[in-house]
């Protein structure tokens, strides 16, 4: 099996370039193992990222075949050849396969993804109906691997303003916890042309999310929020 | 060398899963100056992986209170737990459950709003009674919310975090106070000196020991190591717990949720094979039984598939609803590996090697401890908690769902110990050159060129040879023959020669350092399992099958230093209730 990997050595001075590679897929061979195979066996230097192997840490997402993905969950053999490996786009390469996300966890903190309640806790748990702890499924379920915001072009022009679907994903968690209590505080922080209406629907977000979640509904269904303050 | 960088904080936390992250709450929330180094980003830390939920008898589901769940721990630990340390555990489970509840986590919910609660293997009602659901869950993602949960609070708390930072070796000074750490920054290379007035121990367990496991590849047990080499002994540690239910050849963790939603084992005849090991509590028996008997199923030709090397996993019967509402994730991760539903087909599982029930040695306020005289003296400034930790509350055999709740217990006591330590301690110690110095060479040994073999090959070589002979269960030949073998692969790693040497972010290097702290570890886990002549939990001696109360109701202490064994007593006597006994473990 043919794979071509993009390779940045920011010690050598090289420019970053694609470079072939072969290896021999074993029967049910996820995209990480390969590159695990590569790095053990052709080439000690090759570095990504990568933890539990499972799609639950959110380590090892990348560009393949021009789609983001976690390399752990994604079956070689379903790939096309040369198997095009890039980092994410639009986050500067600190080397190989591995980018900066600084900037994508300052938007995490931004939306400040906590639960806010007002008042004094009481001795047991917030009560919840089953209900309405049913509309944080799709939500909470997030791995910050960061598939949805690299695939998004208004993330790619406004990386600075624009909050990006993951971030955003998570504000609409909490803004729609009915145990939360900073509805107001949360949607008036998204106000502005960037944060939050930079978002066109174009939907690369919910193709590309690797636990099947929806940010760009999410998305939507805070503009409706807003829209309704307004009223 | 002294041109190193230097940071100075009151609190050092190494390891940023739910344990650290949970202490580094406390001193953040008390304006302690608290520094958080993890060698990734810490939602990425294994505690993302837990499943299936979290102990506390808050008696939503059916009638229960914090002596059951004691009695349970106890008898699961095969007696073996020290039961001050589990009273304190269960006494605080429900106020700490409820506290997370408030700080976020989206529990799973019952038709009138309070926590979801599932049933679990080893959990009874009335000490040893019916079956009790005692196990708080987020669906089967429990341990994700916790630790994504636990990670907003500290941003809220404005915790200092250095992510992708590795901890190379423990700082210390001739009077044994430990000082701090000196850390690399993955991406850059570059060495910090973290100065700190106390320093908490909280990186997790070593999984990676074993070729087929249910760990991340970061459990590599540094802190156990660090631990070791400061020249504190580490406790119990050829107690290992095998999950009865990884997915078969490929280890992925299947929930004990499956079974407590109903789910039950098979083996290749049809056969529910655990009503003949467990003939009360069938599969929901402790996971030592229950990985017993599958060895056992596959050992006597009554195994599963072409090969019958496995049992089957049955879960069709819950239906579609109980498995979108209660294991969506399960679901999930049997369609991605094995191309299957199981909504329509059993899952093929194997006991897999899952979680380390020894390690760094500390009384219940997280304080490590080593033996002084007849009694205990505290490593002062030093604490330890959660997977690498040894309260013990686990003992020879973990329940399920009382890790997550170990981690958010000692991690509170140990953050809040903290707070009380700083108090007496205003400054900081000189640090000595000296202790810099070792540690800097454990990092500059890696910088020698030339040929040699590589780090890879011998990780697989120790992961081999730790699941060949150091498994399910035991034999003095089989134990030996793999102590001889990995005392060769450490000489062979001596030697071993990276082809990486670019300073930034190298992970060949990591992983260097790692291989280095597993193999330590390897032999502490095969000294260890040989010095214990019976058998108790999880630790089963075919040479030795019965439980020895009369010379073995003891925890051992591995050192490094000469590789030898010393013992203590276990803790028999709980905080403010009458001792539980050691007693036949039936279920």
């Amino acid at each position: 099996m043919r794979f071509l990997i993009y390779r940045y050595d920011p010690e050598s001075g090289a420019k970053p370039h694609m470079q072939p590679f072969e290896l021999e897929p074993s029967p049910g061979m996820m995209l990480r193992e390969a590159l695990l195979r590569l790095k053990a066996e052709q080439d000690e230097g090759l570095t990504f990222r990568h933890s539990c192997g499972e799609g639950v840490c959110g380590s090892d997402a990348l560009n393949i075949n021009g789609t983001n993905g976690l390399a752990c969950i994604t079956p070689v053999a379903t790939l096309r050849q040369p198997v095009e490996v890039r980092p994410l786009p639009g986050l500067p390469v600190i080397r190989d396969l591995v980018v900066d996300m600084t900037q994508f966890y300052g938007h995490y903190r931004a939306v400040k993804p906590w639960l806010q309640v007002e008042g004094p806790e009481p001795e047991v748990e917030y009560r919840q109906s089953p209900e309405e702890r049913d509309r944080l499924d799709g939500l909470y379920e997030c791995i910050l691997c960061g598939c949805c915001s690299t695939a998004c072009p208004s993330f790619w022009w406004n990386p600075d303003r624009f909050r990006g679907p993951a971030a955003l994903l998570q504000a609409y968690r909490f803004l729609i916890d009915s145990r939360d209590g900073a509805q107001e505080q949360r949607l008036a922080e998204l106000e502005g042309p960037y944060r939050l209406f930079r978002c066109h629907s174009i939907m690369n977000c919910t193709v590309v999310c690797p636990k099947g979640l929806n940010p760009a509904r999410a998305v939507g269904l805070i503009k409706r929020m807003m829209v309704e303050r307004q009223l | 060398m002294s041109g190193l960088e230097r940071r100075r904080f009151d609190a050092l936390v190494i390891g940023a899963g739910g344990a650290g992250l949970r202490a580094a709450l406390s001193l953040a929330r008390a304006d302690a100056h608290v520094a958080v180094v993890s060698k990734v980003f810490p939602t990425r830390s294994h505690t993302v992986a837990a499943q299936g939920g979290i102990n506390a008898a808050l008696a939503n589901v059916t009638a229960d209170n914090w002596h059951w769940h004691m009695y349970d721990t106890v008898k699961g630990s095969d007696f073996l737990g020290d039961q001050d340390a589990i009273e304190y555990m269960c006494r605080a489970a429900a106020h700490l459950v409820v506290e997370l509840e408030h700080a976020g986590i989206p529990f799973s919910r019952l038709p009138d709003g309070r926590i979801y609660q599932r049933p679990f293997g080893g959990q009874s009602q009335n000490f040893g009674g019916a079956q009790a659901a005692r196990t708080c869950a987020a669906a089967d993602r429990t341990g994700h919310a916790l630790l994504h949960t636990l990670y907003q609070q500290n941003l809220r708390a404005r915790t200092h975090f250095f992510d992708e930072y590795f901890a190379i070796d423990l700082l210390r000074d001739e009077q044994g106070y430990i000082l701090g750490a000196l850390v690399l920054e993955i991406e850059t290379g570059e060495l910090l000196v973290i100065e700190a007035k106390s320093t908490l121990i909280a990186t997790g367990g070593a999984g990676q020991l074993f070729r087929t496991n249910t760990n991340a590849h970061i459990n590599t047990g540094d802190g156990l190591a660090m631990v070791l080499r400061a020249g504190i002994p580490l406790e119990d540690m050829e107690f290992f717990q095998f999950h009865p239910t990884g997915i078969a050849g490929k280890g992925m963790l299947i929930s004990e949720g499956v079974r407590g939603e109903g789910g039950y084992l098979v083996n290749g005849a049809g056969e529910r094979f655990m009503e003949r090991y467990a003939p009360k509590a069938h599969d929901l028996a402790s996971r030592d039984v229950v990985s017993r008997a599958i060895y056992q199923e596959v050992a006597e030709g009554r195994g599963c598939g072409a090969q019958r090397d496995h049992v089957l996993l049955k879960l069709e019967h819950l239906g579609e609803e109980v498995i979108a509402k209660r294991l969506p994730g399960i679901r999930e991760m049997v369609q991605t590996f094995l191309h299957v539903d199981p909504l329509h087909h059993p899952i093929p599982v194997y006991p897999t090697a899952h979680y380390t029930m020894g390690g760094i040695p500390t009384n219940r306020h997280g304080q490590v401890v080593v033996p002084l005289g007849a009694g205990e003296e505290t490593i002062p400034g030093l604490y330890a908690i959660g997977e690498c930790a040894c309260v013990s509350v686990h003992g020879a055999n973990r329940l399920g769902g009382n890790s997550l709740l170990d981690i958010v217990v000692f991690g509170r006591a140990a953050g809040n110990h903290i707070i009380e330590f700083l108090k007496e301690q205003r400054t900081h110690r000189p640090l000595p050159p000296e202790s810099l110095e070792r540690a800097l060479e454990r990092l500059q040994r890696w910088d020698r060129r030339g040929e040699g073999e590589s780090v890879d090959g011998l990780r697989r070589a120790l992961q081999e040879t730790m699941e060949r002979h150091c498994g399910v269960f035991r034999s003095e030949a089989v134990l030996l023959e793999g102590l001889s073998k990995v005392r060769e692969i450490r000489d062979r790693l001596a030697h071993a020669i990276l082809k990486d040497h670019s300073r930034i972010f190298n992970t060949a290097r990591i992983e260097a350092l790692e291989l280095e702290n597993l193999v330590e570890l390897g032999i502490a886990t095969l000294v260890s399992a040989l010095g214990r002549t019976e058998s108790r939990g999880a630790h089963s001696r075919i040479d030795y099958p019965e439980r020895d109360d009369r010379h073995w109701l003891k925890h051992s202490l591995y050192y490094l230093e000469g590789e030898r064994l010393e013992f203590k007593p276990v803790r028999l006597k709980p905080i403010s209730v009458d001792t539980i006994p050691p007693a036949e473990r039936v279920y």
